[in-house]
């Protein structure tokens, strides 16, 4: 749970979930759902279990949400806008999903 | 994206390090940019300091907005800046051609050639592995002062801080004045550690550190409940943290909590130099790997200088005196300055440097984790993407495993999203811990590009050539590259 210190300066209209929201122009994704006392963003693909943002910084990959159709994005890189869809991410995406969408998830470079 | 240019110099990111290398790059006239992953410059330490929605100043307190003078002179320096540009990928110049850095920016993949870059990378916070410590409501302690000088937000509700450094005084000083209630602190520094550090008291004393660390850690200690010598921490909840559950003395003991911070202090961000192919060292005293660099922040690779906490924790002030030793010497090996307009320049930069790393013995003997902090029990996960427990590893290990880059292929430990940045030191010290040798004999997990995810799209959308299609077709003797699209 998150508050804010300081005056609200400027509001946008985003949708979270189909679910139209005020949040503060200038937070990033992962900012903006804490704020609105969602510190859940997705569920894990091996286990499913509630996962939320951890580092804020672009480390962790941990805070993954659908923005505007598009899965995998680090809510903590993307700054809202006026208008943006956000969707919680629910375990892997499935295959067909990601054809039908015409795009294939964000590749790790699978190292070893 | 300039593609075709090539800069004399570019910087990877935008911290002091890098604000203060474009500086002295640009006054000796070499051509200048800075590619950096945020939205503004300032890197973490100096984090939306030109937009910081917290209108008194004192919350976050004056060597913050020492950043605002950097980022004003760095605004001036002529330096091209590209914010929101995520490196994936850096190429050391072939026969004929330079650096090519490989970047993503808005979704599109393209690359940045320079004849000699400045890594400026930072740090990153060192994983603090615990039991529930993957749970929603657990978070660094760094990602709660992201929040707080990005958005001005702070954690309400019961919030407890764990863990141990010079930035865990400050976090708390700062979530305090900004109004949040601290129910408790639980500080993991080891019982005697101010016995086996008597060595280092006097350097501490008279460093610049010594009068700012006591001050916040009075105030940090009147603003919230300490729990001394913590031993053993647990996040304890069902979908959200709900409980923090301790050890100190032997004694078990639990706090009801919504929010829980984390700190253990912060590492090198190894991973771009690594996989560009400069030597990465195990550094004994920061229980740390990071890349090996001369005095000017050369690296093991000609034409690459690692400045800053990317090279070794040092705190924003070296890392500003790091960021102009890296730009004199770009400015010396690409002719811009001669030997003894170099020995000249470089001299006042290695006094401040000298000055500022005053006390970091004391600061890095005193808070080195240890115990169940870096060498976690079994049932906690240690790589949180793919959600492997250090019991998972510990069976590999026994099983034959040969090191932490085998263990990818038997546990995919190390492969998700992060590429092993919030289990690598974990691994490392497992390794170590079972097989009862040095963290150097371990080693780290073989670091490749592209260093974050990139989209089989916009890899494929790259311009093309004769080189990298031969290198999956073969192809005939009349082929020519077809023109970019």
């Amino acid at each position: 749970m998150f508050r804010r210190a300081c005056p609200s300066r400027h509001l946008i209209q985003v949708t979270v979930d189909a679910e139209t929201v005020n949040v503060e122009a200038g937070d990033t994704v992962a900012a903006a759902l804490l704020a609105l006392g969602k510190d859940a963003c997705r569920t894990t693909p091996v286990t499913g279990s509630p996962r939320g943002p951890y580092c804020m910084m672009g480390v962790c990959f941990d805070c993954l949400v659908r923005i505007d159709g598009k899965a995998n994005q680090q809510g903590c890189m993307v700054l809202v806008k006026p208008g943006m869809r956000i969707e919680l991410q629910h375990g892997a995406n499935a295959l067909v999903d990601v054809l039908s969408a015409g795009r294939v998830r964000g590749t790790s470079p699978g190292n070893c | 994206m300039a593609t075709q240019h090539t800069f004399d110099v570019a910087i990877l990111g935008a911290g002091p390090a890098g604000m203060s290398a474009a500086c002295s790059a640009t006054a000796l006239g070499l051509s200048t940019v800075v590619l950096d992953e945020q939205h503004s410059p300032g890197g973490q330490i100096y984090r939306a300091i030109e937009t910081s929605p917290l209108t008194d100043r004192s919350i976050l307190g004056k060597d913050y907005w020492h950043g605002a003078s950097l980022v004003d002179n760095f605004a001036r320096s002529g330096a091209i800046y590209e914010p929101r540009t995520t490196i994936w990928g850096l190429t050391p110049p072939q026969a004929d051609s330079h650096w090519q850095i490989g970047v993503s920016r808005d979704g599109a993949a393209s690359f940045v050639d320079a004849r000699h870059v400045v890594l400026a990378t930072g740090a990153q916070e060192r994983p603090m592995p615990i039991p529930g410590w993957t749970l929603p409501g657990v978070l660094g302690a760094g990602a709660a002062q992201i929040l707080l000088k990005s958005s001005g937000l702070v954690p309400s509700g019961r919030v407890v801080v764990a863990g141990s450094g010079p930035l865990l005084f400050l976090l708390i000083t700062q979530l305090a004045r900004a109004g949040a209630r601290i129910a408790r602190v639980l500080d993991t520094t080891p019982r005697g550690r101010l016995r086996t550090t008597l060595r280092h008291w006097g350097a501490f004393a008279l460093s610049p550190y010594a009068a700012k660390g006591l001050r916040l850690a009075l105030e940090a200690c009147a603003k919230a409940k300490f729990e001394r010598h913590v031993d053993a921490i647990e996040a304890a909840g069902s979908t959200h943290l709900e409980a923090v559950r301790y050890r100190t003395g032997g004694r078990e003991r639990s706090v009801a909590a919504d929010t829980l911070l984390l700190h253990q202090g912060i590492v090198p961000n190894i991973n771009l130099a690594a996989a560009a192919g400069c030597t990465v060292q195990w550094d004994a005293q920061q229980a740390s790997f990071r890349p090996r660099v001369d005095a000017f922040g050369a690296s093991s690779i000609y034409g690459l200088s690692i400045a800053g906490d990317a090279a070794g924790i040092g705190g924003a002030r070296m890392a500003e005196a790091q960021g102009r030793l890296a730009a004199f010497h770009a400015a010396y090996v690409l002719g811009r300055l001669n030997a003894a307009e170099f020995k000249q320049r470089t001299q006042e930069a290695k006094r401040e440097l000298a000055h500022w790393s005053r006390g970091r013995a004391f600061v890095d003997a005193m808070y080195c984790p240890s115990g169940t902090f870096t060498i976690p029990d079994d049932r906690t996960i240690i790589c949180r993407c793919e959600e492997v427990t250090a019991g998972a590893v510990r069976k590999a290990i026994r099983m034959g495993c040969q090191g932490p880059n085998q263990l990818k292929s038997f546990l995919r430990c190390g492969m998700g999203l992060c590429q092993g940045r919030f289990c690598g030191l974990t691994v490392n010290a497992l390794f170590a811990h079972e097989r009862n040798i040095v963290p150097e004999q371990v080693g780290y997990y073989r670091l490749r590009f592209p260093i974050k995810p990139l989209t089989l799209g916009e890899l494929a959308a790259l311009p093309q050539t004769l080189q990298s299609v031969q290198a999956v077709v073969r192809l005939p003797a009349s082929y020519t590259v077809p023109a970019a699209s």
